[in-house]
């Protein structure tokens, strides 16, 4: 699914007087094969009983961990291709990591699926208990929210929905994602009892990225009119 | 790659469609590498980032551990404060704790249990009290004889087990220390200790651990010292050499590793209390109907089910203990 846009891009450098000597076409199944090693080894934790006392919570923490940390490499992926370019001497930089961001954004998606599913099962699918929880408690509120605003984006991550909304429409819808993070990076510092190294980790992380999106936008697109395009990506 | 030949000549390549077949092998090698090594980077890194391997995991809690497992209880006839309900096995309830002075995680207590050396201990016992004095623990737990309580265990984080404790009344020990007329409080202090417990070395919490109890809460007949569990020597996770038990408030309240016992006129700091007031209150009665500020207290999970189970009030020793709060707002003294 993800080969017809890869493969499409591919062909415009091919075009280039400098032919590429690597295809890069193993480089999304790769992604996509070792972004689901952890849902492999979570399901073989969980029949060889690896997840010990209290196996819902150990699945709940750690399909909302995975969540997480895909988002947050997904959202690596143009501020790492901004930072390449501006390293690198010729100014071209990576290309790679614009190719595998709707791969991992997508694998964030399905992660956090799962650990809404799972977080119902542990409630016995009894949605009445869920809507209270989502709405008063702060917490559950800002988790739920991460997950709706990723619908949107999953849905519209197919290259035919870019063409049917046009890049600059679909760019902006795009934009969801750094509230979806924001949201995520709330909800795990707010489910930590103790202890927020980690959740404040991420939040660092996160801002160091939103940090150099604000700070490189302009050389982000060459041409004028992408850098008025390129205005509201800062968040 | 190295060749002259490729760089120079880069505008006739798209005219040769196939390219040599020793290059398509090389080719298909190296994406089969890198695949591969992509796969790995990410997949592992990714367990590394977020897997952690349950407590209860075979080897965890040590071979002497394992075979505990097959240890039961010997037959005895139910005593007046036993629940009859399921009690948690050995293996879950010596790997999952939570014991914050060796590490947040639930593995942290069994995993570094071995540092903590519960002999020699001595228990200092001061403030409101006709006999204060420094006593060993083996003095201690010699002065009553020792008695199982099965009791329900309410974790705040909405898990319980069933514990089979072995120890003594904490109100025999009160008594034998002879509160004065001003004592009102008790107060339980935990061993500080970094050496002994890895996580002091943060400051996680305001060490030591500090607990307390209302004096009549103490006095209740199902307050409870324990020295043990299963019918062994209490393991360091579960807070050797000496704990407090307090089956009708939430876990968090039964402090571990217990040095100093002080009578007091005051309510003591206790430390989840100072830590989160508005999460941790000093009564800490289990109480489904008053919801923690991120979860419902309604439902628990008892250690070793899958589902829930209603929450009862009092953790379902309301018949004993109800009375002690007559006339109080439980909702505003959580």
């Amino acid at each position: 699914m993800e080969r017809p846009a890869g493969t499409a891009r591919r062909a415009a450098p091919a075009a280039q007087p400098r032919p590429v000597a690597r295809p890069l076409g193993w480089l999304v199944p790769a992604v996509t094969v070792g972004g689901l090693v952890p849902a492999v080894v979570l399901v073989m934790d969980a029949l060889s009983g690896a997840l010990g006392a209290n196996p819902i919570q150990r699945a709940t923490l750690q399909t909302g961990l995975l969540t997480l940390a895909l988002l947050v490499l997904s959202l690596a992926c143009t501020p790492a291709r901004l930072l390449s370019a501006r390293l690198s001497p010729s100014g071209r930089g990576w290309t790679w990591p614009a190719r595998i961001r709707r791969t991992l954004g997508l694998l964030a998606f399905g992660y956090g699926v799962l650990h809404f599913l799972i977080y119902l099962f542990d409630h016995g699918f009894t949605l009445s208990a869920m809507a209270e929880d989502v709405v008063k408690r702060p917490f559950v509120t800002a988790g739920f929210t991460a997950l709706l605003l990723l619908v949107p984006l999953a849905l519209t991550s197919t290259s035919a929905a870019v063409k049917r909304l046009g890049f600059a429409r679909w760019t902006r819808l795009h934009q969801l994602a750094y509230a979806a993070v924001s949201l995520g990076v709330l909800h795990y510092y707010w489910g930590v009892k103790k202890d927020h190294t980690p959740p404040l980790v991420v939040a660092a992380i996160v801002a160091a990225l939103f940090l150099v999106r604000y700070l490189m936008r302009k050389p982000a697109r060459t041409g004028r009119q992408g850098r008025r395009a390129s205005g509201p990506t800062t968040p | 790659m190295s060749s002259p030949n490729d760089q120079r000549s880069g505008a006739e390549v798209p005219e040769t469609t196939t390219p040599p077949a020793p290059n398509t092998r090389r080719e298909f090698i190296r994406s089969a590498g890198l695949f591969t090594a992509t796969v790995a980077g990410l997949g592992g890194g990714l367990e590394l980032l977020t897997r952690r391997p349950g407590a209860g995991s075979p080897g965890v809690g040590g071979a002497e551990a394992q075979g505990a497992d097959a240890f039961t209880l010997p037959n005895r006839p139910l005593g007046p404060y036993d629940t009859n309900e399921k009690v948690t096995p050995w293996a879950q309830s010596t790997t999952y704790n939570n014991f914050y002075e060796f590490g947040t995680d639930k593995g942290d207590p069994a995993r570094l249990a071995a540092s903590l050396k519960p002999r020699p201990w001595t228990v200092k016992i001061d403030g409101e009290v006709r006999k204060p004095q420094t006593v060993d623990i083996d003095t201690l737990q010699s002065w009553f004889p020792l008695e199982d309580r099965i009791y329900r265990m309410r974790c705040v984080e909405g898990w319980s087990m069933v514990m089979p404790w072995l120890g003594f009344p904490l109100g025999a020990l009160i008594r034998r220390l002879e509160p004065t007329g001003k004592a009102k409080y008790v107060q339980f202090t935990a061993l500080y200790d970094p050496k002994q417990f890895p996580g002091q070395r943060g400051r996680v919490l305001d060490w030591p651990y500090v607990e307390g109890l209302r004096l009549d809460e103490a006095l209740h007949p199902l307050a409870f010292m324990a020295v043990g569990l299963h019918g062994r020597v209490l393991p360091g996770q579960n807070g050797a050499p000496l704990r407090l038990v307090v089956p009708w408030k939430y876990g968090f309240k039964g402090i571990k590793s217990i040095v100093r016992i002080t009578l007091t006129a005051e309510q003591p700091k206790t430390t989840w209390a100072l830590a989160a007031p508005d999460e941790y209150g000093f009564y800490a009665n289990v109480n489904p109907a008053v919801p923690h500020p991120r979860w419902s207290q309604a439902t628990e999970r008892r250690i070793g089910e899958l589902g829930r189970r209603k929450t009862l009030p009092f953790n379902g020793y309301a018949e004993q203990v109800a009375g002690l709060y007559r006339g109080m707002d439980l909702r505003k003294f959580y």
